[in-house]
């Protein structure tokens, strides 16, 4: 129970995939043109994440090392088949605005650096609840960029009218530079109340940078591992 | 005999930071005057909130962030100046404050204020605005009680505009960009009182001028006397090369890069007026060459006297 706790805080607050690990770009700066996308955008990553990590955490005796990326795509690729169907019978709209960016959770780098770096190491449960914290720490962060986005650039929230009628949307917030404004704000933000980010360097020294005795996949680390990709 | 030891340089220049805004600025009046004539209170209102917020918000920046007060080199009230040039007298009175925000905070203290800033904050802000509101960045103002297009979108549904008017202003357009005469002797000013090298200037006009005929025979539009002249004195080309491309911070300061960084303004905005959905194109030609600048200047870095070529790395 500490353990799964534990994990859902280090996944929500402490290493938050988006705003603290500056992972999952790709998917963070497109889809999240409004509340909505960006919770429906979290919300289906979670759910991969979750049993992605269960599955191979499950298997990770089995995978023999040399093949263990394919192993795990081959995982990750059955589930977002799933919540792709899933989405596309029960929630056609969202899906439709949403488009690509479901069938590319496969290459999600969070869901691989999860996969990689904690549940190839560690028990099933503690691996599961590891998803569900850097799932919904994905989901807050989408939602929250999505909800700021949506309220300046088109006055409305979740699709409700919430700015006076007289306030007039600055569109070029639901286009792609202003995911980069929120973005940065949002970091600047932590920076100066001090919560653990990108840059914040106080967040990283607790470790003291000694990577070799360390299970716990943090911003150097994943960087280190997930450099090259881009995603 | 008593010697003066000092560390260089020996010889400075009596420029200010101040003295040269305060000199664009001055150049900056005969546009904004032609703007006023032509637009009434409402176009002096738009000039007034635009200088108002730029400097408010330049104050209040450095007082959240303790930072030493700024506000005395002027630049701000340029950056203000410019940016109302930029709008049209029906601007409702938001759309300056925002506008004078964005470029001053956004644009220019994030990066480090005055010196840092990779684009010209008037100019980003105006880009800014015209993204988010294109519907009232475009609600032309009415002139004489008469509802008509701007010169360039007139063009472009093929009537023609008289030369004088382009010349003195009488046309629908931005508040400083109206009249070719009135940025003609800011220019004349600027250049005499030496605060800006006609190179950017003149380098800008003339590429646009060779690359509208070369993209306006391409584009099929039909290329002629009126057509030159509409595109070359209409519109944003002449205020913007004149006041913005100029700009010293996000201008290349090598000859060489600023003949390149000139030229590839003309291309851009000669481009985006024969072939984009707009008819307007200078500000997005000017931020873009912006961008190139740093890499600009390493390419054209001038080689140190008297190092031969196998040293010089």
């Amino acid at each position: 129970m500490k353990t799964a706790l534990e994990r859902l805080y280090n996944g929500i607050i402490k290493e938050n995939p988006t705003l603290v690990l500056m992972l999952g770009m790709c998917p963070t700066l497109a889809v999240t043109t409004s509340a909505i996308n960006g919770l429906g955008m979290g919300l289906s990553t979670c759910f991969v994440l979750m049993l992605s990590n269960l599955i191979i955490s499950l298997l990770r005796k089995f995978i023999p090392d040399s093949v263990r990326m394919p192993a795990y795509i081959v995982v990750i690729a059955s589930f977002v088949t799933i919540v792709e169907l899933l989405m596309q019978a029960y929630v056609r709209s969202l899906y439709a605005s949403l488009g690509l960016y479901i069938p590319l959770i496969v290459v999600n780098c969070i869901i691989m650096g999860r996969a990689e770096s904690y549940a190839s190491k560690n028990p099933p449960v503690a691996s599961f609840f590891d998803g569900l914290g850097m799932g919904l720490g994905f989901t807050l962060a989408l939602t929250i960029i999505g909800a700021i986005r949506e309220l300046l650039g088109a006055g409305t929230l979740f699709g409700f009218n919430i700015m006076p009628d007289s306030y007039e949307p600055i569109s070029i917030m639901i286009m792609a530079p202003g995911a980069f404004f929120v973005l940065a704000v949002l970091t600047a933000l932590q920076n100066k109340l001090g919560a653990p980010s990108a840059t914040n360097k106080k967040s990283s020294e607790s470790c003291a940078g000694n990577c070799a005795g360390c299970s716990a996949a943090c911003s150097f680390r994943a960087e280190a591992k997930e450099g090259g990709d881009g995603k | 005999m008593k010697l003066n030891m000092s560390i260089s340089p020996h010889v400075r220049s009596h420029d200010t930071t101040r003295s040269v805004m305060l000199d664009v600025a001055i150049a900056l009046i005969p546009s904004i005057i032609i703007g006023i004539y032509y637009g009434g209170w409402r176009a002096a209102l738009v000039v007034a909130l635009s200088v108002c917020s730029c400097v408010l918000c330049e104050f209040l920046y450095d007082k959240l962030m303790h930072k030493p007060n700024t506000i005395g080199d002027c630049s701000a009230v340029v950056t203000g100046l410019i940016l109302a040039c930029n709008l049209y007298s029906t601007a409702p009175i938001w759309l300056p404050i925002l506008g004078g925000a964005f470029a001053i905070i956004v644009v220019k203290m994030l990066y480090g204020g005055l010196g840092q800033n990779f684009m010209n904050p008037a100019c980003a802000a105006r880009c800014f605005l015209l993204i988010s509101f294109p519907s009232i960045m475009t609600n032309y103002p009415l002139l004489d009680g008469v509802s008509s297009a701007t010169p360039l979108t007139a063009l472009s549904s093929g009537e023609a505009v008289s030369l004088s008017s382009l010349l003195l202003g009488n046309h629908i357009g931005t508040i400083g960009e109206t009249s070719a005469i009135a940025i003609l002797i800011g220019f004349l000013y600027l250049v005499f009182k030496r605060v800006i090298s006609p190179r950017i200037t003149l380098c800008t006009v003339g590429s646009a001028a060779l690359f509208l005929v070369i993209f306006g025979n391409m584009a099929g539009l039909e290329v002629n006397m009126s057509f030159m002249t509409t595109q070359l004195l209409a519109g944003g080309l002449l205020f913007g090369a004149v006041f913005m491309a100029t700009d010293y911070v996000t201008a290349p300061v090598t000859k060489w890069g600023q003949v390149i960084y000139a030229a590839l303004i003309g291309l851009l905005v000669a481009f985006i007026r024969c072939y984009g959905g707009s008819s307007e194109g200078m500000s997005y030609a000017i931020i873009i060459a912006n961008l190139l600048t740093p890499l600009l200047e390493k390419a054209t870095k001038p080689k140190p006297f008297g190092v031969r070529k196998e040293t010089a790395k």
